[in-house]
């Protein structure tokens, strides 16, 4: 047996809330990582490099995200382009599609002992809902049957900067991801940076209660893949240390 | 930042009324709501009617989900408030402040019942339609098991997988497991009845016998003139 497995004891499953009924009493084995942080703050080129390196050193991955059900994800983009969902229809979308992604793919592979690691989670979901004034308490609830992660990381990058990097990638900057709908202002430079600037302080706020553990996105990639791997090994180790 | 709070649109005036009709499939519910609505539209009331289970936007997605066999408790009960929030936001509620009678056949009950037989917890589906208002009045329309089933199955050769309650595994036997899933489903509507102040309607009366009972209840709660009611017939 590879000596870096981490395929340890079975663990129970912890739901933040109300858990699924027939999950409450499951056990997993793998390990589950968040990255969390705006768009174009890194996080695909991120997870693309963790998961290289965590393969290397044997381990079995296994990338998720949020819209990416086969089931629902199309049919959120295509609702979403024609503009016509309203916000709470929105909410409970994207928690059926992250449901979906739940029960059919991340629990299956912590099941069989996969490192899964999420391109966003619940948390950007419950950022977006509060910045639209929708009540904490019921996107805590209605994401209460939501896996607790082993580990939050989320990519703090200055809205500021941001807006470069976006134009880098795109040479636009996106509707939803410029908060276009909150009417914050008619510049769409402005409108995305206040818009950015709400979330982060919404991660700020949720920061504690979630330990999600702030990694400074303003670094160049390596320097930032170099953090999160430190990380993610101590993690690991101290995993096998137990055993 | 209070922006959005300014638009959530709280302290708009509702002006019309929400007219809702509970009960199993075969329970003479959805006859009864279109002769009611016939009849407001006879009175020149503005009157909208909505289903469950019908947002365009979400429909399809059900759809497919129910043929795939994909579909969890979860995100059954998610599809179908997803569906319910687009209705609700789209057409329910501001229909209801522009001061129409909005007439639903099934409503969050709906959702409640069938979410809690399939196992959700029953704290997390009530919160999660919070947000929508309480009806004006709630018609659940009682009527025996027996009856019920025999009403859907004389009409239907084959039920569907989800509408038989088949992913409960409460019997190999589609009729069968059809029966035992719809008696749990009355049992939560008995408990909804007293918790949310239903109005019982016997669901073996006679369809004409019915609709004079509704006709009666949604009278007191409308604003219609005696002059109004009086000058057009009453089936």
């Amino acid at each position: 047996m590879n000596n870096k497995s981490i395929k340890g004891k079975m663990r129970k499953a912890i739901f933040y809330g109300h858990a699924i009924p027939y999950l409450e009493d499951i056990e997993i084995k793998g390990k589950f990582i968040i990255i969390e942080g705006p768009d174009a703050s890194g996080r695909s080129t991120q997870i693309e490099l963790l998961s290289s390196k965590l393969e290397a050193d044997g381990h079995a991955v296994l990338n998720a995200g949020l819209r990416r059900s086969e089931l629902i994800g199309q049919g959120i983009l295509e609702a979403k382009r024609n503009f016509v969902l309203g916000r709470k229809t929105i909410s409970l979308f994207y928690a059926a599609d992250f449901a979906d992604q739940l029960e059919n793919k991340i629990i299956p592979g912590l099941r069989s002992g996969y490192i899964v690691l999420s391109d966003r989670y619940i948390y950007t979901l419950m950022a977006r809902e509060a910045v639209r004034g929708i009540s904490s308490s019921w996107s805590r609830n209605l994401y209460g049957f939501a896996l607790k992660p082993d580990i939050v990381f989320y990519l703090d990058v200055d809205p500021n900067e941001l807006v470069h990097r976006v134009f880098k990638k795109n040479t636009y900057l996106d509707y939803y991801e410029s908060g276009t709908d909150l009417r914050l202002s008619d510049n769409m430079l402005e409108s995305f940076v206040m818009y950015q600037m709400l979330l982060r302080k919404e991660f700020k706020r949720m920061q504690k209660r979630y330990n999600i553990i702030s990694i400074n996105g303003n670094r160049p990639i390596i320097e930032i893949n170099e953090d999160l791997q430190k990380r993610i090994d101590n993690h690991l180790i101290n995993l096998q240390n137990y055993k | 930042m209070t922006y959005s709070k300014k638009n959530t649109g709280k302290n708009i005036p509702i002006k019309g009324k929400l007219i809702v009709v509970e009960g199993i499939d075969g329970s003479g519910k959805s006859t009864q709501l279109r002769l009611l609505e016939k009849w407001l539209i006879a009175q020149n009331m503005p009157v909208f009617f909505t289903e469950w289970n019908s947002s365009e936007t979400v429909k399809q997605i059900t759809k497919k989900g129910k043929k795939s066999g994909r579909l969890t408790p979860i995100t059954f009960s998610l599809l179908h408030a997803t569906d319910f929030a687009d209705r609700y936001e789209r057409n329910i509620l501001p229909l209801l402040h522009a001061g129409y009678i909005v007439l639903a056949d099934r409503y969050i009950y709906t959702a409640y019942a069938r979410d809690i037989v399939r196992g959700c917890n029953p704290n997390w589906v009530k919160k999660i339609y919070e947000f929508a208002m309480k009806p004006e009045i709630v018609f659940y329309f009682k009527v025996p098991i027996d009856i019920a089933v025999d009403r859907i199955l004389s009409g239907r050769p084959r039920l569907k997988y989800y509408e038989a309650g088949m992913d409960l595994n409460l019997s190999n036997d589609p009729y069968e497991s059809y029966r035992i899933f719809q008696s749990r489903i009355i049992e939560q509507y008995e408990l909804l009845s007293v918790s949310e102040n239903f109005t019982i309607v016997d669901g073996t009366m006679e369809i004409e016998e019915s609709q004079r009972f509704l006709r009666s209840a949604v009278m007191n709660l409308l604003p219609l003139t005696t002059k109004n009611i009086r000058s057009s017939k009453s089936p």
